[in-house]
């Protein structure tokens, strides 16, 4: 062996000799790297299935002329007349067992580039007589191309589709700029699309990444703070028989990448579990919320090596920054006061918690004053709360129905309300006007990126003479009373209506609680780690106080209360902090990013368990240090007397 | 071997500068042994510390071996790995290795590792049955044993001892001492060795007494 290696084992022999806290350091990093990559990989995933919905789908980029009812004859009266239009006739259809949105398309007027390369080149007659029917879902068809659509939609030809839907046609697709033909409205796209409506979940889940992560560097953090302690006086032996300091900076690096790609390639697996199985929740809840079709199998994509080790070896050099600096300033000759460093380091830890409270809530500060997507600081103050969005955005949405019926009345005068996305983007209040009337209120409009204007059917009428797409009527009536009378009358029961968007939300309360559960579980570790950490640190001070007859499980005992006490009173720091950033994220980070606020709600009895949670878990956390303690050896605690340098 | 011309060192103290060495020359022929004697707080540590490079004087020079010594971290700590061998008063092993891989430690850093040097060692050492244990495990004699085997076993040209026995009873601070004596002397290295003890003092070539900064 040469001579960094052997000096490199030395350095490493340390790990064998504590596995405890080999197995924390790793174990910390990689449910850190784990609960990031997991998340970054749905996200991912979703995102990618928005891209293929919206690159197969840009027929509903287009626009579009609808009317009343639209027959084959009115098509070919158009196309006659000189009309660059295609048909469309879209639906729901059970195929294969499956609800899938079935799209029909005229391949031969269809606009180029519209529809993927559905690959008509190759088999034409094939699609056109129905043969074949492409969708993500894949049917088991060779000819199908899965990765052309997104999951959920079939695509095939119009012939097979009207036999499945009818004969109507949907809307006919219009290329050029053009006005509408007599009795057609021209119905120009919306410019949103799926990514810009989903923002606001994938920030959230996104958050709760970077919570998780920024737990879990606390236990690496605390592990490798106390390698090096312990270590002290093996650097120092190192320097005094001829390892320069760089030398030895350079090998504990290398030391610290080891772990860092050790741990990060169990993260990067942990994570693909994690996120395989929280996909299907997430997915449920953006169909639900969003009709967002994502797909729920999960591709190991080899990008995610590259970041989830990336990730894995910032985190630790971010942990062991300081341990490293240290290191840099550490005397090769021993101070004159030993326990005097000793002390030093744990009043820097304290302090450290408390800058880093303080950080926190600076970030919070500086949110409001520099707007939205500026740096790291700001993004570690955003997480915090993402998880305290999801449950009150349904406590809000109860609300808001209750707020409007009051002002009903001024609508039928001819007033609007406009929502509160419109109200912010151009600084409206109630009793200013817009185009289209005098807004009697502002409504609140959770989720919608757009601008939008409610007025009564009367002044809808005056402002705009186009034909009339849709009727709705409310009724107290049964639906099933209804569908019986009208067959072709579409119904939709708002109590059923309630009852699906209930499960909606229980669907995203899972994937939040599963979150919450790993979140939560990372940081119990984190405690239990810095606990051993410090019980450790402190056995120079406890062992003068033994000394002078103090028995061991006195200390124990004192130990335990002390741990708690501290916990009572971090819950205190905390929670004041966790409201501050809840709000932070409802009244500013949200309105700015996505343009509508969410109403603050308080959940005492939530704090008083969580009071509870936080003493319990610093109980369990402190029992396997203060056992140690009541247990320990009086030979460790004169060690400390022997030992001491 | 080691030659120091007019080296001064102080240190910043809440009371102002102190200075620890005002001035002190002196000059060590390879093979020769001395004895660095003076009460406690005379700067008999700090003066060693200099001599391996462990901290630069502020004033004078440090020749070892006929270079001067080095100005960068790497250099001096070369140096170390070479030309110095320290033995502390406080035995300075490696927690995590067992008394072997300890002992085996400084050459193998040095890239000198000689298994028969380092089974002779042992047997004159009288390490054979401690091997396998860990340096919590042995006794302060034996750890002290291991901490001389462990420099002597790198082969180096000088040998700068703090205190070695400072840490024992009389008999086996003596039984130490003597060990460390023969085996220099088998090596053919030079001793600096710092005592309180006048007696050990006089078992050495030459005696030299640190008093107000200056040697006597
Ligand atoms: N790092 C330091 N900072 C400030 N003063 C120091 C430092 N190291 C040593 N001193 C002072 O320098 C003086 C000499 O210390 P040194 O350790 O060299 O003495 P010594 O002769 O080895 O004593 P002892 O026999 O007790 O080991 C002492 O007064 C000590 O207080
Ligand atoms: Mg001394």
């Amino acid at each position: 062996m040469t001579g960094p290696m052997i000096a490199l084992s030395a350095l490493l022999s340390h790990w064998a000799r504590h596995r405890v806290q080999a197995a924390l350091l790793l174990i910390g990093l990689a449910l850190a790297t784990a609960l990031l990559t997991g998340v970054q990989a749905i996200n991912a995933e979703a995102r990618a299935s928005y891209d293929r919905a919206a690159s197969a789908l840009s027929q509903d980029k287009l626009p579009r002329l609808v009317a009343e009812r639209i027959t084959v004859a009115d098509y070919v009266a158009l196309r006659r007349a000189g009309w660059p239009v295609s048909p469309v006739i879209e639906g729901e259809a059970l195929i294969g067992g499956q609800t899938l949105r079935l799209i029909g398309i005229e391949p031969l007027t269809l606009p180029s580039g519209v529809a993927p390369d559905i690959g008509l080149a190759g088999d034409p007659t094939g699609f056109l007589t129905g043969k074949v029917i492409l969708s993500a879902e894949a049917l088991n068809d060779p000819r199908v191309r899965p990765a052309e659509l997104p999951p959920g939609v079939a695509l095939t030809d119009i012939g097979v589709a009207a036999g499945i839907l009818g004969p109507e046609i949907s809307y006919l697709l219009l290329t050029g700029d053009r006005p509408a033909p007599p009795g057609y409205a021209l119905i120009h796209p919306a410019t949103t699309d799926l990514s810009q409506l989903t923002e606001s979940f994938h920030l959230n889940l996104a958050a709760f990444g970077y919570l998780a992560f920024g737990v879990g560097l606390f236990i690496v953090h605390s592990a490798i703070g106390l390698a090096f302690e312990q270590r002290r006086g093996m650097f120092r032996t190192l320097r005094a028989l001829g390892l320069s300091a760089r030398a030895l900076t350079g090998l504990l690096l290398a030391e610290l990448l080891v772990f860092a790609l050790v741990a990060g390639a169990a993260g990067v697996v942990l994570g693909w579990l994690i996120a395989g199985a929280l996909l299907p929740d997430v997915a449920a809840t953006l169909r639900g919320l969003y009709g967002a079709e994502v797909g729920s199998g999960l591709t190991l994509r080899p990008v995610w090596w590259l970041s989830g080790l990336g990730i894995a070896v910032l985190g630790m050099l971010a942990s062991a920054g300081q341990s490293l600096w240290r290191l840099g300033r550490l005397p090769v000759l021993a101070p004159a006061q030993p326990r005097a460093w000793g002390r030093e380091s744990a009043r820097a830890m304290r302090g450290q918690a408390l800058a880093g409270v303080g950080l926190i809530g600076a970030a919070a500060g500086l949110l409001a004053v520099r707007g939205l997507w500026a740096g790291f600081g700001v993004l570690a103050g955003l997480l915090l709360g993402g998880a305290l969005m999801l449950p009150l955005l349904m406590a809000a949405l109860t609300r808001a129905g209750q707020r409007l019926p009051d002002t009903w009345a001024r609508l039928d005068a001819g007033d609007v309300f406009i929502n509160e996305q419109l109200a912010l983007r151009r600084g409206l209040a109630p009793g200013d006007r817009v185009e289209q009337g005098v807004i009697a209120g502002i409504y609140p409009d959770y989720g919608n990126p757009m601008p939008q204007v409610i007025l009564s059917w009367d002044r809808h009428r005056a402002l705009y003479p186009l034909p009339v797409l849709r009727y709705a009527l409310i009724t107290d009536i049964p639906a099933a009373e209804i569908r019986a009378a009208f067959p072709r009358v579409v119904v939709e029961d708002r109590a059923a209506i309630r009852k699906a968007s209930v499960a909606v939300f229980e669907r995203t309360f899972a994937v939040t609680a599963a979150l919450n559960v790993l979140t939560l579980g990372v940081a119990a570790l984190a405690m239990f780690a810095s606990l051993l950490t410090l019980s450790s640190r402190r056995l120079p001070q406890v062992a003068p106080v033994w000394a002078m007859g103090l028995t061991r499980g006195r200390l124990a005992q004192l130990e335990f209360l002390r741990t708690l006490a501290l916990a009572a009173l971090i819950y205190g720091l905390a929670l004041p902090l966790g409201l501050a950033l809840a709000w932070v994220l409802l009244a500013v980070v949200n309105v700015e990013a996505f343009g509508w606020r969410l109403p603050m709600l308080l959940f005492p009895g939530d704090w008083l368990r969580l009071g509870m949670l936080s003493l319990l878990a610093a109980g369990l956390a402190a029992a396997l240090p203060v056992h140690r303690l009541a247990r320990i050896a009086p030979a460790e605690l004169l060690k400390v007397f022997a030992h001491e340098r | 071997m080691l030659s120091l011309t007019d080296v001064c060192k102080g240190y910043a103290s809440s009371e102002g500068r102190v200075t620890v060495l005002d001035g002190v020359s002196l000059s060590l022929a390879a093979g020769e042994t001395l004895a660095l004697t003076g009460e406690s707080g005379s700067g008999k540590s700090t003066l060693l510390h200099l001599c391996a490079g462990l901290d630069a004087p502020d004033s004078g020079r440090i020749e070892v071996a006929g270079h001067p010594m080095g100005r960068s971290d790497a250099e001096r700590a070369a140096l170390r790995r070479g030309t110095v061998g320290l033995v502390f008063q406080q035995f300075n092993l490696i927690p995590s290795l067992d008394v072997a891989a300890n002992l085996a430690f400084q050459a193998r850093l040095a890239g000198r590792h000689d298994p028969r040097w380092q089974a002779d060692l042992v047997a004159t050492l009288d390490l054979g049955s401690l091997l396998v244990r860990y340096p919590e495990e042995l006794s302060g004699g034996q750890q002290q044993r291991v901490a001389i085997g462990r420099t002597l076993a790198a082969r180096p040209a000088l040998v700068l001892a703090d205190e070695p026995t400072g840490n024992l009873d009389e008999a086996s601070g003596d039984r130490v001492m003597a060990l460390m004596l023969r085996l220099v002397a088998e090596t053919g290295a030079a001793l600096l060795m710092v005592t309180h003890s006048p007696r050990l003092a006089a078992r050495l070539d030459r005696q030299v007494h640190l008093r107000g900064g200056r040697l006597t």
